[in-house]
């Protein structure tokens, strides 16, 4: 009990901090319990042996992922996903395969163990990628779907892997494989003994029974025990499922992980999803910590030291080889940009399944266990440097793509009546609106997607940064009417007002703000009308809510328009108040006088009848007196 | 022979219906009407931005137009004011092509604050309310609209909650029967000044 509790102990006490810590520093989570791994284990000592054990347990982790991953899916997803779920990460995984085979018996493996090896390292890390890129927002871009896509087929291709790895056994081998341990080998099973053709029929039935049971036996059952509405039993219930599920899939020998994914998908539509999710979530999130804090703990530096040059020369190898591999695929399939990047150094590592089929390929005789033991370093090392190609992406890729991009800006050919700065979705309505109504415009963004796209639309669009002077200049500054600034970027859209402002004291400028701090910025700076970004829509939205309570439209859109015009009031006079170097928390005249403009406002919006009333000085009818009603 | 229903269309204006009581009840009574189509303009167009083609069409679904409001200025609020201004087109309401409505009847259906004797010659506000909705009248016949004198109630704060309040509303239920079943004697209405609670000339038998 207290080795159990220690153990225990230890775990959590280095995830706890670990995982923080790594977040921070802007690591990821991944990168954190690997880190807690290798701390505890070979660092410290604190756990050892037993990791083995605890690997079992954590892989469970992956399952769960899948399972999530499927719920995610719907069917009909999947099946628009089809082209480059098979031929995005069919070519991947069956180029890597051939390539990395061909680098093996160059280095003078024999064939089999050089197939065995390409299997292995064509797989790429589900559980690192999938949570970077959901932690990261990434999972909706084209680069993210793309990985997913290729991630999915490599799990499922894990499946005819598992099969033809028996088939590549070496005679010189066998009886002295085992010496790894573990893998999927399920205690018993029912396959045992089965001639191909029976172990082909019990596999369809069992995907078969997840299918039709997910698909008419889930519903009931979970809303006979959702009436109980005891929720740990829900939980339990949804816990049940997948350790089910995952149990018929080894007994039969395919993939545990698998099979959940499939239920997953299959439980997709189901209005069980939300709540399946949300319980199974925290489940996967610490199981998925465990596996990779086992993974960190079971590297076996001895090993590494060495040989670490030939382990540090083939991660990199490999790591570059699949980098080659998935950069050409992704211009192949016409990813661009920061996606062709983000797809290239999201996968070009080894994965989990790696390590599940290593000791398979052990367990089958096919690559001895030095040999083994050095390539799950590899395997391990590649998943641990991961989290570096992600840094890359972030602070080398995307700067160079959202800034430079390593692209000139354009040379700006047309003169317009009114210079756009940003053509997000804010620029885009009012260069509609004055192009509708005739006027020239000229348009800068410093987003070159964007910029590409209009341009395809038939908008034409430069691309540019705008808070550069000359590009200004070039963009008719001197002859505009009118500048209207809507870019994210405050620093720069301060700027460009007020080079604007110094150049041309007559011209007009339309500012859009994010906040009320940049409204009061923008002042400053000398912008003729300032516009937040959301105010009127937030405005609308309330006038809607009034009117849901019953208000009468009429009235409730002289509410808000009174609450307009005290805010509008309001904000001219906390501007004079503002000061850039003192929190507005801590600047006391601002405060006061913001406190004093909420109690008018609440005055006013309320019916007291001490306050001036303007909705009915407005609206009594003329020539009447005001009745005390 | 069974009277052929007339359909009425009550657009009702009033901006200030929070501190109205004379007019919500109107309004209630005329929403409760059989036959009556009643439109509330400050809540449809509550940003005055009035559909043309939705007003017209309405108009032309309809045998009897009336405007319900109370007066403002010697006039109609303004939102009613906009709607005469869009909705009565050249080509559609008055003008070459103009006769879309020309024929039906338009009745005015008014509130004001005064009390009668203010409005005379020599009163308070120097003219009687018949002349001072001549702008209206005058709207009426350029559209061919056959104008009924407003039905009128006066000092209309001071009827709230007494019995004057309740004989107008119960005439204002009349005339809209009235109206729909074609039993208000337009011969007798038209030499009327205005039309009150007790001076509505209903004759027994619809006339077809």
């Amino acid at each position: 009990m207290t080795g159990l509790l220690f153990q225990a102990f230890v775990y959590l006490c280095a995830a706890v901090i670990a995982v923080p810590v790594a977040k921070r520093l802007g690591l990821g989570s991944v990168l954190g319990y690997l880190i807690a791994g290798i701390v505890i284990g070979p660092v410290l000592g604190l756990v050892g042996s037993e990791t083995e054990g605890i690997q079992h347990i954590a892989e469970f982790g992956v399952v769960m992922m899948l399972f999530l991953v499927g719920l995610e899916l719907e069917p009909r997803t999947l099946w628009t996903m089809r082209n480059k779920l098979l031929g995005l990460g069919g070519l991947q995984v069956g180029v890597t395969i051939v390539l990395v085979m061909a680098a093996a018996m160059a280095l003078g493996q024999p064939a089999t163990i050089a197939l065995a090896i390409g299997l292995v390292f064509s797989l790429s890390s589900t559980a690192i990628v999938l949570q970077t890129l959901n932690e990261k927002g990434l999972m909706k871009s084209d680069g993210g779907q793309s990985s997913f896509s290729v991630l999915l087929f490599q799990d499922i291709a894990v499946i005819p892997m598992l099969a033809l790895i028996p088939l590549l056994a070496l005679p010189e081998l066998a009886h002295h494989g085992d010496g790894h341990g573990g893998g999927h080998g399920a205690e018993f099973s029912l396959i045992e003994g089965l001639a191909g053709w029976q172990v082909a029929i019990v596999n369809i039935a069992a995907i078969a029974a997840v299918i039709a049971g997910g698909h008419y036996l889930s519903r009931p059952m979970f809303r006979f025990i959702a009436a109980s509405k005891l929720r740990e039993i829900f939980t339990a219930a949804a816990l049940l499922l997948v350790v089910a599920i995952a149990f018929l899939m080894t007994l039969v020998g395919l993939s545990p992980a698998l099979g959940t994914f499939l239920a997953g998908v299959v439980l997709a539509n189901s209005e069980f999803r939300h709540e399946l999710e949300s319980d199974i979530e925290p489940f996967k999130g610490l199981l998925l910590g465990l596996f990779f804090i086992t993974v960190g703990a079971g590297i076996d530096f001895t090993l590494l030291f060495n040989n670490a040059a030939s382990v540090f020369g083939l991660t990199i190898g490999l790591m570059v080889l699949k980098a080659a591999v998935l950069l050409g695929l992704a211009y192949m399939f016409k990813l661009r940009g920061a996606d062709q990047w983000l797809f290239t150094l999201a996968l070009a590592q080894a994965g989990e399944f790696g390590f599940v089929l290593l000791s398979f390929t052990v367990q089958n005789s096919v690559i001895p266990t030095d040999l083994a033991d050095l390539l799950l370093l590899v395997v391990a090392l590649s998943m641990l440097l991961t989290p570096a190609l992600f840094i890359l992406f972030d602070r080398v890729v995307l700067p160079r793509m959202d800034k430079d991009q390593g692209r000139d800006a354009d040379e700006i050919t047309e003169k317009g009546a009114a210079i756009i700065c940003g053509m997000g979705r804010f620029g885009q309505v009012i260069n509609r609106v004055l192009k509708g109504n005739g006027y020239e415009t000229v348009v800068l963004d410093l987003s070159a997607e964007t910029v590409d796209g209009f341009n395809r639309f038939g908008i034409r669009t430069f691309y540019g940064d705008a808070s550069r002077p000359d590009l200004l200049g070039a963009a008719g500054l001197e002859e505009a009417g009118l500048l209207v600034v809507a870019i994210d970027d405050m620093e720069r859209a301060l700027e460009i007002v007020k080079h604007a402002r110094r150049e041309r004291p007559d011209l007009h400028i339309v500012a859009r703000a994010r906040n009320r701090h940049h409204v009061y910025e923008f002042y400053k700076a000398g912008a003729d009308d300032i516009v937040r970004e959301t105010f009127d829509s937030a405005v609308r939205a309330s006038r809607y809510a009034l009117e849901a309570f019953g208000i009468h439209p009429h009235e409730a859109e002289k509410l808000v328009t009174m609450f307009e015009n005290h805010d509008r009031d309001g904000i001219r006079r906390l501007a004079r108040l503002y000061d850039p170097d003192i929190p507005a928390f801590e600047n006391e005249p601002y405060m006061k006088l913001a406190r004093e403009i909420q109690e008018e406002m609440e005055d006013a919006l309320s019916d007291r009848p001490s306050v001036h009333d303007e909705v009915r000085r407005a609206w009594l009818p003329p020539g009447a007196k005001a009745q005390d009603d | 022979m069974e009277p052929e229903s007339r359909k009425i269309l009550v657009l009702f204006a009033h901006p200030g219906q929070r501190y109205s009581q004379a007019n919500a009840q109107l309004a209630e009574a005329a929403s409760m009407s059989p036959g009556v189509t009643f439109v509330d303009l400050y809540a449809e167009y509550p940003r005055f931005k009035i559909n043309i083609e939705t007003e017209q069409q309405r108009l032309l679904d309809h045998d009897v137009i009336v405007f319900q409001f109370p007066m403002f200025w010697y006039s109609t609020p303004a939102l009613l004011k906009e709607w005469q201004d869009l909705v009565l087109e050249y080509g559609f309401a008055y003008g070459e092509g103009g006769d879309k409505i020309a024929g039906k009847l338009f009745l005015p259906v008014v509130t004001t604050g005064g009390p009668e004797d203010f409005y005379r010659v020599g009163g308070r506000n120097n003219f009687p309310l018949r002349d001072l909705l001549s702008p209206l009248e005058q709207t009426a016949n350029l559209c061919g609209l056959r104008f009924i004198p407003p039905y009128t109630l006066y000092a209309a704060p001071k009827a709230i909650g007494n019995e004057r309040m309740n004989r107008h509303l119960e005439g204002y239920r009349q005339l809209l029967k009235a109206l729909r079943e074609n039993r208000l004697d337009m011969d007798a209405a038209v030499k009327l000044p205005v039309l009150t609670d007790d001076t509505l000339p209903l004759i027994k038998e619809a006339t077809p």
